[in-house]
């Protein structure tokens, strides 16, 4: 098998923001919730509503990293019939109208495993994905899927927590790649919001260690926390907030209406505004 | 002696937690250093003689160990095969061997100076035994339960309060064992400063299903000493019941090397391995990763956890420790599958032959002696896991019988 010598559009697009002087706006959102064309309506929107970098959640029975925003959304994705296939589908139909964004999915680990991490790998390359999140994969057990990725161009993104500390920092980033996504608060994502002088400081603290974009995320939810943690980091991600707007918009809590794509992107539309208002 | 370990099964896992694929550490990276902490803790209270000193002084006047090895007479007779013998961990403190693996946490808990215990529990025996070991050391409790399990364990839930744990209902998904699993890593990773996570089976990150496996080899380890002063020989064969396994593999360790020992964990089928409502992960189930392990699992084809089915909420979870699945895959112990109806017809035939009511959990491991026993000759030495006493299943066994109470 030949290395894809594609450049990567996550390199790209943190390159391009650099020379713009800006961090970027990276949002999550569910594949397949409310349901598949919803979702997919949505992530087609996003680019022009001002997401820089998309994180496209796999949804999984088990997401005992998140809160409850992001359980639910799994929940109705699950329940709508989705699964990695159907999250793959989005992924390329997606992929059918725009080609620069960066899409990094993100997940847990078994439905890879289930499929296979071969065929995932190739999969998911082909489908046009430029970064992966695996949130119960640590570093340890990583190997035998970065193999794998590597061959098809995929980064494989790592979390760092406040808790991770000096000793342990060089195990994670010796398989790091796409960008360093730290994890703001001890905790699961949408609870708490971190204070920004200490996520400074731990930034800082990264930034001596690698030269990886790194991206500041759980607990971001209005425009101005976006803003600032864009600035201190290079990418703020906003989740658990612009699921929770889509969920707002259902109706029953679980059919999508009239309301729902522009609620979505309307929202992210004022995260970008605060992005692009902090310049560096 | 190097001969002996490299044909050995009791010297995993790897320095990683890794059983063969199964095992390992599959969790946040917010959690890691905390699980890295403990394994630490864990080796050096390991190493240090009076963690065991202290841990022992507790089993024996506290928890009432040990266990006395029982042997079954009238069954015996009745089925007119193998000498079946009970291992009574029924008899502990709580009423089952789960206190041996929380005695032992939460001395390891206090030794790295936390103050605050959560933990999970399904029929709520776990739940009972680390709110009573709070209790006893006055640190803070918080139980994880899901809502179908607190409603089948009434009795169990009240003692939990009576003992000062705060018990928080679980209502995601199924809202049985697998999702208060999944709530009470949760609060860990938001409590990572002050929290212990006292995981009550085989299962979970490295080291959990080693240290929660060396906390209840006692049972195994007490069984060889016993049956030994009574027959004069090891047994020939030993049955347990297997959820999460812990009681199983605690029985099962001490015994890896004995090639002679027959070794059976019984899953539960519940309404039958064929109608995919059951709970057993060996025999219907493929390997997968869930709750930071790797190990077999009901699942399906897109790798979405299934729910278990079974009577007995302390088999009702969809995975099983990884060092059973490793010991499945090497095929030194078999694991076979029994319903919710042969487990039924086993806790009525077994109150009434021995005067003892047993778990719906242990009533499965004495529903496959009672299928095996007439099969073998008389001198066949089998020893059932007697893992806990039967009263918290009252008000099940009740409805099944449509009796109102």
């Amino acid at each position: 098998m030949s290395t894809v010598t594609v450049v990567n559009r996550l390199e790209t697009r943190f390159a391009d923001l650099k020379k713009a002087g800006r961090g970027a706006l990276v949002t999550y959102t569910m594949a397949g919730d409310p349901d598949h064309d919803t979702a997919l309506a949505i992530m087609k929107g996003l680019p022009a509503a001002g997401a820089d970098v998309i994180e496209l959640g796999m949804p999984f029975s088990d997401p005992m990293a998140d809160g409850p925003a992001i359980q639910l959304a799994a929940q109705r994705a699950l329940a709508a019939g989705g699964s990695l296939t159907r999250t793959l589908d989005t992924l390329r139909a997606f992929r059918e109208t725009d080609h620069s964004t960066p899409v990094v999915l993100m997940g847990y680990y078994n439905p890879i495993y289930a499929r296979g991490v071969d065929r995932f790998a190739a999969e998911a390359a082909a489908a046009g994905a430029d970064g992966l999140i695996i949130v119960d994969l640590p570093p340890e057990e990583a190997p035998e899927l970065t193999e794998h990725l590597k061959t098809h161009g995929i980064h494989l993104i790592f979390l760092t927590a406040p808790t991770t500390d000096a000793r342990r920092l060089p195990a994670v980033l010796a398989q790091a790649g796409g960008f360093l996504y730290y994890v703001s608060i001890t905790g699961i994502t949408g609870t708490a919001s971190a204070d920004e002088a200490v996520v400074k400081e731990a930034v800082a603290a990264l930034r001596r260690s690698t030269d990886l974009p790194i991206a500041v995320g759980f607990g971001i939810k209005t425009p101005a926390q976006a803003a600032a943690f864009a600035r201190i980091g290079d990418a703020a991600v906003v989740g658990s907030a612009v699921v929770q707007t889509l969920a707002d918009s259902l109706e029953a809590g679980t059919v999508a209406t009239d309301r729902t794509v522009p609620a979505v992107l309307g929202f992210v539309a004022t995260l970008a505004d605060g992005v692009r208002s902090a310049r560096r | 002696m190097s001969h002996q370990l490299a044909n050995s099964f009791r010297t995993g896992p790897d320095e990683r937690g890794h059983f063969g694929i199964h095992g390992g550490r599959f969790v946040a990276e917010t959690l890691m250093p905390l699980i890295l902490d403990v394994e630490k803790a864990y080796a050096e209270a390991q190493a240090d003689p009076a963690f065991q000193a202290e841990l022992d002084g507790y089993l024996k006047t506290y928890v009432g160990r040990p266990s006395p090895l029982y042997f079954a007479k009238r069954m015996t007779e009745e089925l007119g095969g193998a000498k079946i013998y009970f291992k009574r961990e029924d008899l502990n403190h709580t009423g089952a061997h789960k206190i041996n693996n929380c005695m032992g946490q939460i001395l390891l808990a206090r030794r790295m100076g936390k103050k605050r215990i959560i933990a999970e529990t399904g029929a709520g025996q776990h739940g009972v035994a680390t709110a009573t070991v709070c209790a006893l050391f006055g640190l803070q409790c918080v139980i994880y339960m899901g809502a179908t399990d607190i409603e089948r364990q009434q009795p169990n839930v009240f003692r939990m309060k009576l003992l000062g744990a705060e018990v928080r209902p679980v209502t995601s998904g199924a809202a049985t064992l697998k999702d208060a699993m999944n709530d009470a890593l949760r609060d860990w990773v938001a409590n990572v400063h002050d929290t212990y996570y006292l995981i009550g089976t085989v299962a979970g990150p490295h080291p959990y299903p080693t240290m929660v496996r060396d906390f209840q080899c006692v049972i195994g380890d007490e069984t060889k000493v016993q049956m030994q002063e009574v027959e004069g020989r090891l047994p020939d064969s030993l049955i347990a019941a297997v959820g999460g396994g812990s009681n199983a593999m605690g029985l099962f360790h001490p015994f890896l090397d004995d090639s002679s020992v027959r070794i059976i964990g019984v899953e539960a089928a519940g309404y039958g391995i064929d109608t995919g409502k059951h709970a057993a992960s060996l025999t219907g189930g493929k390997p997968g990763v869930l709750h930071g392990n790797r190990t077999y699992l009901l699942q399906d084809e897109d790798g979405q956890i299934a729910e278990a089915h079974s009577i007995s909420a302390g088999l009702d979870y969809p995975g099983i420790g990884p060092e059973h699945s490793w010991l499945h895959d090497m095929k030194r112990a078999e694991y076979v599958g029994i319903t919710d109806d042969e487990a039924l017809d086993a806790f009525h035939r077994f109150t009434r032959w021995e005067g003892i009511i047993p778990a719906l959990e242990s009533s499965h491991a004495i529903a496959q002696a009672i299928k095996l026993a007439p099969t073998l000759p008389q001198d066949h030495l089998m020893v059932v896991n007697l893992s806990g006493r039967g009263d918290k299943d009252v008000n099940t066994v009740a409805r099944a019988m449509g009796v109102v109470l």
